[in-house]
């Protein structure tokens, strides 16, 4: 017994050292990407909340001491800048063009998918396109349309350029996605008795939720952090949006540059974004189609 | 109860594309049809234009003497149980049966009813409240069924029903599918390509080939009167033996025996030779028209021994299913008993007309 004993313990031990090794390695790497990429949002976080004194001195202070914490930047941010009038302003233009997005995108990926349309590839091959175009060279010429259409300061000036630029990438992806929808559903709910309204809404929609929070964040954050259409179409101080009114904080004098008012902008601008996605995360459940159809 | 009618269905999508050219049928109260063929020879398609799910570019579909041709798949009062099972997601076992009770305005009591007589033929009480992802492919199948028989329609179709499960699965759904539909008095059509699956179900079996019906009959007469060659090769496994070969007079030509041709008829310069395995036997010292030939692979299928043999003088290979206690030699000689042969035309592929004496005149 002994001897059968003797080599199962010599050779259980480096497999047991083994993989312990790439375990430090692995977590060492782990640690090192996080630093990596979170590194720039952690020196944001604690810059929102040293004091200015602990911002500017010159040996840098990566960690603030007790006495170096401040929420004042935050509380000046919505007491002097009114900062919850422009995330209202933000919120309101992104949730609109986001819906509306849906709402066109969703319906029309669904016919592109379904319904055999003459001309089908030719539509298809234009949304394509138009996600090609850089939409700056689009700005000169909204410009005029929006200046035309009387439209300026006005959230319909933000809310309709949003809403078209993210329609093109909505209606591709809702339409692979309706593809790979197995269609014998559809056909199993016309049998049992459904109107085509009713299929939509009881049978497709409900699988199709994961997809349209996919792209409805897409469409959100773009919505959020768009900045060039924002600064130039809305110029009234009270209608402007986040990013907009976050490059336009000043400090007390010319020459002083808010670092802190300017970190913690930043952070209140992000938060929302980083809440949303962290929200539908559990909303997109894997697989949701998995169970109705063998394959 | 309703009869269902298919006249002269045909759906083409494109000038090649033909998938269904020439359907006809009828299914009555009780009766239970199987539509069999191989891929792609237009079974599912006949089966959704029957469902209302496809318009057929021409003939007519009736139900119950009713013209439906034109009316929408979900007012037909049809069920139809997909091969994908295609049940709803996000809905529990009890609402995919119940959803399409609902929709017609049917009483809580009453459905719940339904669902339940449902549930207890299918076994399926404890899984009432799960989605269909937490389910077994067996289950997933059975809650398919269930969700067709709560409707209580005037029609079922069922597409390929049992083909994801297992084979052991299979045959034990097979059986419970038989006792379930044989307890309804509801027209069925069933499409396979299992014929098995065919012979075992049906009272009636059309089998397909590119969009037409070769023959529609009872599964007895498929196997013993095959219309034509393709129905001949294909019902029956191991397949039946078919032979091309030319004729002598009013024997055709096998290796060096002669094999007499059934009487009454001109006899044509060629014929094709239908025989199964299973009917070729050991000659017996009786047997006048033997074949010589020689064994040159065995297959052992449990009950009974496959054998393929060479036949001598010939490239023809012939094979035989013996009895798993009966004994050769290598060298064999073979009798294809004559009530067993099946004679087809060369070119048309058609069966030669049977020596009925009322035929003959
Ligand atoms: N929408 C369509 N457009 C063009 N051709 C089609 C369409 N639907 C089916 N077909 C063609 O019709 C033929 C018959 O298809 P069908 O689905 O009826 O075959 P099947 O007998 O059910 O085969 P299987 O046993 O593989 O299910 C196929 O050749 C297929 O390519
Ligand atoms: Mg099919």
């Amino acid at each position: 017994m002994t001897t059968t004993q003797k080599p199962m313990v010599a050779s259980s031990n480096p497999t047991n050292i083994r993989p312990t090794w790439v375990q430090i390695t692995l977590w060492v790497a782990i640690a090192f990407i996080l630093i990596f990429s979170l590194g720039p949002v952690l020196w944001e976080l604690l810059t929102s909340i040293k004091t200015n004194e602990a911002i500017t001195t010159d040996p840098v202070v990566y960690i603030p001491a007790l006495d170096q914490y401040t929420f004042q930047h935050y509380i000046d941010l919505f007491a002097r800048n009114h900062f919850h009038r422009y995330l209202f302003n933000s919120a309101f233009v992104a949730i609109i063009s986001t819906v509306l997005c849906l709402c066109i995108g969703a319906p029309a990926a669904y016919a592109l998918a379904r319904l055999r349309i003459p001309g089908e590839q030719i539509i298809l091959a234009v949304v394509l396109v138009v996600t090609l175009f850089p939409y700056i060279l689009l700005f000169l010429g909204l410009l005029e349309l929006v200046r035309a259409a009387g439209l300026a300061n006005n959230y319909l000036a933000l809310i309709i350029p949003y809403t078209a630029i993210n329609l093109p990438l909505t209606i591709l992806v809702m339409r692979s996605f309706f593809q790979q929808l197995p269609r014998d559903l559809e056909d199993s709910a016309k049998v049992d008795g459904y109107n085509t309204l009713q299929m939509l809404q009881q049978i497709v929609l409900p699988m199709t939720l994961p997809a349209l929070a996919t792209t409805g964040i897409l469409a959100f954050i773009f919505a959020w952090n768009e900045y060039i259409f924002a600064l130039t179409f809305i110029t009234r101080e009270s209608m402007q949006t986040v990013p907009v009114a976050a490059a336009q904080l000043a400090g007390t004098t010319l020459f002083d540059i808010p670092y802190g008012p300017l970190a913690a902008a930043t952070i209140v601008g992000t938060l929302p974004l980083i809440l949303l996605v962290l929200f539908f995360q559990r909303q997109i459940v894997q697989g949701l189609t998995s169970g109705s159809v063998k394959g | 109860m309703a009869k269902l009618e298919v006249q002269h269905l045909n759906k083409t999508y494109g000038r090649t594309i033909v998938p269904v050219k020439d359907m006809s049928f009828t299914v009555d109260d009780g009766e239970f049809l199987t539509l069999v063929g191989p891929s792609g020879c237009g079974k599912s398609t006949t089966l959704r234009m029957v469902a209302g799910l496809e318009q057929p570019t021409s003939g007519r579909v009736m139900i119950g003497e009713k013209d439906v041709t034109h009316v929408g798949a979900g007012d037909r009062n049809i069920a139809m149980v997909f091969q994908s099972y295609a049940l709803y997601p996000h809905m529990t076992v009890y609402d995919n049966m119940a959803s399409g009770l609902k929709l017609r305005n049917m009483s809580t009591a009453a459905i719940q009813d339904r669902v339940a007589d449902a549930t207890r033929v299918l076994g399926l009480n404890d899984l009432l409240n799960r989605k269909p992802a937490k389910l077994s492919g067996g289950q997933r199948q059975r809650v398919a069924l269930g969700r067709a028989l709560v409707r209580r329609p005037d029609v079922f179709l069922l597409d390929e029903p049992l083909s994801n499960l297992d084979a052991l699965l299979r045959e034990q759904v097979r059986a419970d599918l038989k006792q379930i539909f044989d307890a309804q008095s509801t027209p069925v059509v069933y499409v396979t390509h299992d014929q098995t699956e065919a012979m075992t179900l049906s009272t009636k079996v059309a089998v397909l080939h590119e969009g037409n019906v070769q023959q529609l009959d009872s599964p007895r007469n498929i196997y013993d009167r095959p219309a034509n060659r393709f129905v001949a090769g294909f019902i029956g496994s191991p397949q039946m033996n078919l032979f091309h070969l030319s004729c002598e007079g009013n024997a055709a030509v096998l290796g060096n025996s002669r094999l007499r041709l059934p009487d009454r008829f001109a006899p044509p310069p060629e014929a094709v030779l239908g025989i199964r395995p299973e009917h070729v036997r050991i000659a017996r010292p009786e047997d006048t028209e033997t074949l010589e030939g020689k064994v040159f692979l065995v297959e052992h299928l449990g009950m009974s021994n496959l054998l393929s043999i060479q036949v001598k003088d010939s490239d023809l290979r012939v094979r035989a299913l013996l009895p798993s206690d009966q004994t050769w030699s290598d060298e064999i000689t073979l009798a294809l008993p004559s009530q067993h042969r099946h004679w087809f035309h060369v070119q048309t592929g058609d069966r030669f007309p049977d020596a009925v004496p009322s035929r003959v005149s």
